[in-house]
């Protein structure tokens, strides 16, 4: 038995480089379809594997309170346009009121510039907080040098900042920046730490930004901005609990009537989790559609060449016939031609799809991902769609009376 | 008996009007026959040799092969039948053009599920055995008529078939090559062959031991040749 697939898949070899264009023009279908699939899912995973790192700096115990939910529920934008902005008489009262949270953190940014003498960065987030700032937020946990905002630096409101390592690097080009004054808006600050190399994920640069204290980002950019008030809960069991509270500490500190609708929002991780879900879920669908009419359309082509197949070596199975080829010796050697056909496809679209993968993590912030998977993915398609559009023209060609095979000219 | 055909009858329905091909063969063959059938065609004997060579099943009538009655056998019960008790000869060989002289003469071992090895040795000793032991790698379109004609045999043989069946097999060969042919086909009667040959030249069927006439799907005459009375003197 395995002989004779070893047998029936050189017999296929042979035939398919007797007709070399041919034989490529027909798993040009199947080329495109495996391209398209596999190359949806490397998106979808190197997707997955970024947004992982995006939100795993969200601590799953961490609240974030803020005037606007993460994710539209439902409310449309000028309904919720008008809400008052979250304060820090309010950061104040959550802070002295809750019995659930273990850190209460405010946070307050700002996109702006920095400069030091000739040197001068575009595009860094300043982000006003307490000395606990990096315990729940995006990017960098750790200090590479100096240290972070302590209590004494947010109580006194000083002009001190901790800076990313980018910007360390563009306006400290050849000192140490530990004492160094710079310019941050319009303000001079003074460096106090340089926070550890984090990278992007999904084009969020994580190394251009500025911590300071809340107080400090009051006096250098105004009291208008809305903070978040972000709150780690002591007990990850009492997630909802917590929620519960924060929202009534939050309407009383805001003086909502019993009646008004809350207007501000309490964000987590899992929001965003079943958000990014449900957007990739609608990628899925898309790669499914578009790979499977693409491998319909390439099954077809297969099909229809091994019909051609068939006729041209109509008297070849007349001989194999008259000399004891059995039914399933004919069948079993055309559907191995079939899927020998569509293995070609499927791997010459598999090495498109790792080239088009790599170019996309070279060429845009999209992260890809080729894996090992992908090869049980390639056997199934050539299985499947070997076996499902090899299987009439083989069926025929087991069929064929033998008499008639053999006078065939 | 080898082979006992009783009654056999083969009508081709082609919708308006029935062809009838065999009308009511009766033939026995034993075994170590060399035996001829001979007419013109339409007469019936192309019809008459598929059946004998399984290719194709009567509509009425029994065909009883080495006591077995196959006239019944389903379409890979046939096949079985074919791969191991009949060697066919054909007259315009039929052999795989992509596939050199020892994969042809393997091919029906093939079928037989036989193993690698036992396939080549098999395969080797078919083709010295008919002259072509230099010859094993070449393609068909590499031999001459009468190299490709042996291959052929040697494909036949190399099941140790029941039956040798030759449809015609000099036709496409020039008279000297055909003499060859013929010859080596005498030689493997002589080796304990059973052969029957299919054919419209008198020449041809004057080597066999007995010849059978059909004209019209019926026999004709079924007369020993003077080959096949020096035989039965000998």
């Amino acid at each position: 038995m395995i002989r004779n697939i070893f047998e029936s898949a050189k017999i296929a070899l042979q035939a398919l480089w007797a007709h070399k264009l041919r034989s490529i023009l027909t798993t040009l279908g199947i080329m495109i379809g495996v391209m398209t699939v596999v190359g949806i899912f490397s998106i979808i995973q190197g997707l997955n594997s970024g947004f992982i790192d995006l939100i795993s700096g969200l601590g799953s115990d961490v609240l974030y309170i803020d005037r606007y939910s993460w994710v539209m529920e439902g409310q449309e934008w000028w309904e919720v346009r008008g809400r008052q902005r979250i304060t820090l008489d309010q950061y104040q009262y959550i802070q002295n009121h809750s019995r659930l949270a273990s850190l209460v953190i405010p946070q307050v940014g700002t996109g702006s510039s920095v400069s030091r003498r000739e040197h001068s960065l575009e595009g860094v987030q300043v982000i006003g907080t307490n000395e606990h700032g990096l315990g729940t937020g995006f990017g960098p946990q750790n200090i590479e040098e100096g240290r972070f905002l302590s209590p004494i630096d947010v109580e006194r409101r000083r002009m001190v900042a901790v800076i990313g390592d980018r910007i360390a690097e563009t306006l400290f080009p050849d000192i140490d920046p530990l004492g160094e004054r710079i310019t941050v808006g319009r303000d001079r600050f003074l460096v106090i730490g340089v926070l550890e190399h984090q990278g992007n994920a999904l084009g969020n640069d994580f190394d251009t930004n500025v911590y300071i204290p809340y107080g400090a980002f009051l006096k250098a950019f105004g009291a208008w901005r809305s903070y978040t008030i972000a709150v780690k809960v002591r007990d990850p069991e009492q997630m909802e609990d917590a929620r519960i509270e924060l929202t009534g500490l939050m309407r009383t500190a805001r003086r909502l009537k019993p009646r008004e609708e809350k207007d501000f929002a309490i964000n987590n991780q899992e929001m965003l989790l079943n958000f990014y879900n449900n957007i990739t879920r609608g990628l899925w669908a898309a790669a499914i559609g578009i790979g499977g009419i693409s491998l319909l359309v390439g099954g077809i082509g297969i099909m229809n060449i091994m019909l051609v197949s068939v006729t041209e070596r109509t008297k070849e199975i007349g001989i194999r016939k008259a000399l004891g080829a059995a039914r399933w010796h004919v069948m079993t050697q055309f559907l191995i031609e079939s899927m020998t056909v569509c293995s070609l496809g499927v791997i010459i679209g598999m090495g498109l799809a790792a080239a088009l993968a790599v170019g996309i993590d070279n060429a845009t912030p999209l992260p890809t991902s080729i894996s090992l998977s992908w090869a049980g993915l390639g056997i199934g398609f050539v299985v499947v769609i070997g076996v499902i559009f090899g299987l009439w023209p083989a069926n025929r060609a087991a069929k064929l009376n033998p008499i008639d095979a053999l006078r065939y000219e | 008996m080898l082979i006992e055909l009783t009654e056999i009858s083969k009508t081709y329905d082609l919708g308006k009007e029935k062809v009838h091909a065999l009308r009511g063969i009766d033939l026995s063959i034993q075994r170590n026959e060399y035996i001829a059938i001979m007419g013109p065609s339409g007469s019936g004997k192309s019809t008459l040799m598929n059946i004998i060579g399984c290719l194709d099943v009567p509509t009425e009538g029994a065909y009883n092969l080495e006591d077995v009655s196959v006239h019944s056998m389903t379409d890979n019960q046939l096949a079985a039948i074919r791969n191991k008790k009949i060697g066919f000869v054909f007259q315009t060989f039929n052999l795989l053009p992509r596939a050199n002289a020892l994969h042809n003469v393997e091919l029906p071992l093939i079928y037989s599920g036989l193993s690698k090895r036992e396939r080549r040795e098999m395969a080797e000793y078919s083709l010295v055995s008919v002259g072509l032991g230099d010859r094993m790698k070449h393609k068909p379109a590499e031999l001459s008529g009468g190299q490709r004609q042996r291959v052929a045999i040697a494909r036949a043989l190399v099941n140790n078939p029941s039956i040798l069946l030759a449809d015609e097999p000099t036709g496409n060969l020039d008279s000297e090559t055909g003499r060859e042919i013929m010859s080596l086909l005498t030689k493997l009667h002589e080796h304990g062959n059973t052969i029957i040959l299919v054919t419209h030249e008198r020449e041809v069927a004057e080597h066999a031991n007995r010849v059978v006439h059909i004209l019209d799907g019926m026999i004709n005459e079924d007369t020993i040749t003077r080959n096949g009375m020096k035989a039965a003197e000998a």
